[in-house]
């Protein structure tokens, strides 16, 4: 076994496990931590995948930005731990679908895709964010105005979602 | 070389984690966490098949472009999904999903 098989091997057991730790976790807030090793994790793969790029925004927009507003909401509403959690035999319909699901994908993957090797290690001028940008600064330039748009929109939504009324104003 | 197939496998066992995350949980910030791991598979999977396709510059840059706006809108999702969280604490006191039942009438 080649060392990049080895490290590949040891991190996708650690998403895996990540994941399963945060779904099994009763706390939330160690669900959210193991959220963020995971999307940790996965950043390593995508600099393994010659994307620099995205990995770095994956760290500072998954890891940093949306984990920590997902953190900052359960201190907010104290709902660290929730009781009633499922037993095993609400569970096992979900099981099976998600197992079915897994099956059925798995299933395609080895029918369909080819065994092509992805060397681990990239070229420079692949990698690099400035052909990237230009890219997104020329074709993709509509998308990404209405991305900045949708930003606007989400950002504008959820403050006047969470507006407390002023009591009596309306009155 | 690590195959291509592992690391779309590695996708697919993340993305049915997070679907049974989003059936067995009732907290719904969890359930929540689990559609972002749905979300980031994909992500993992654009970006394999952006590397198959590293001979044409073009195509890679098209997957990578794809994950970039898959995280700005999972960004903007989760603002304004958080907020309708928060909303639902204020008047019901709970983020269960099983007491959210007021829609069945």
């Amino acid at each position: 076994m080649t060392g990049e098989l080895f490290l590949f091997f040891i991190l996708a057991l650690t998403a895996v496990l990540t994941a399963v730790g945060m779904l099994t976790s009763r706390n939330a807030v160690y669900a959210a931590l193991f959220l963020v090793l995971n999307f940790a994790v996965v950043a390593v793969f995508y600099l393994m995948l010659g994307s620099p790029f995205i990995a770095l925004s994956q760290v500072t927009v998954y890891g940093g930005a949306i984990m920590v507003l997902f953190l900052f909401v359960i201190m907010l509403l104290g709902a660290e731990n929730i009781k009633a959690e499922v037993t095993l035999k609400k569970m096992w319909p979900a099981l099976v679908l998600s197992v079915t699901l897994l099956g059925l994908i798995i299933y395609m993957i080895v029918a369909k895709v080819p065994m092509v090797g992805l060397a681990a290690e990239t070229s420079v001028a692949d990698a690099a964010p400035k052909p990237l940008a230009v890219s997104l600064f020329s074709t993709y330039l509509l998308p990404f105005e209405i991305t900045s748009f949708l930003l606007l929109v989400a950002m504008v939504g959820a403050i006047v979602l969470t507006k407390q009324e002023k009591k009596g104003a309306g009155k | 070389m690590i195959p291509v197939n592992y690391y779309l496998t590695l996708s697919v066992v993340l993305f049915s984690m997070g679907a049974l995350g989003v059936l067995i949980r009732r907290n719904s910030l969890v359930v929540f966490m689990s559609i972002e791991l749905m979300l980031n598979a994909g992500n993992l999977a654009f970006v394999t098949f952006a590397k198959m396709h590293a001979a044409n510059l073009a195509a890679v840059h098209n997957g990578q472009i794809f994950v970039f706006f898959v995280m700005t809108v999972a960004a903007a999702e989760v603002a304004v999904g958080l907020a309708l969280i928060v909303l639902i604490f204020r008047k019901k006191q709970s983020i269960d999903l099983d007491q959210l039942t007021h829609l069945k009438g």
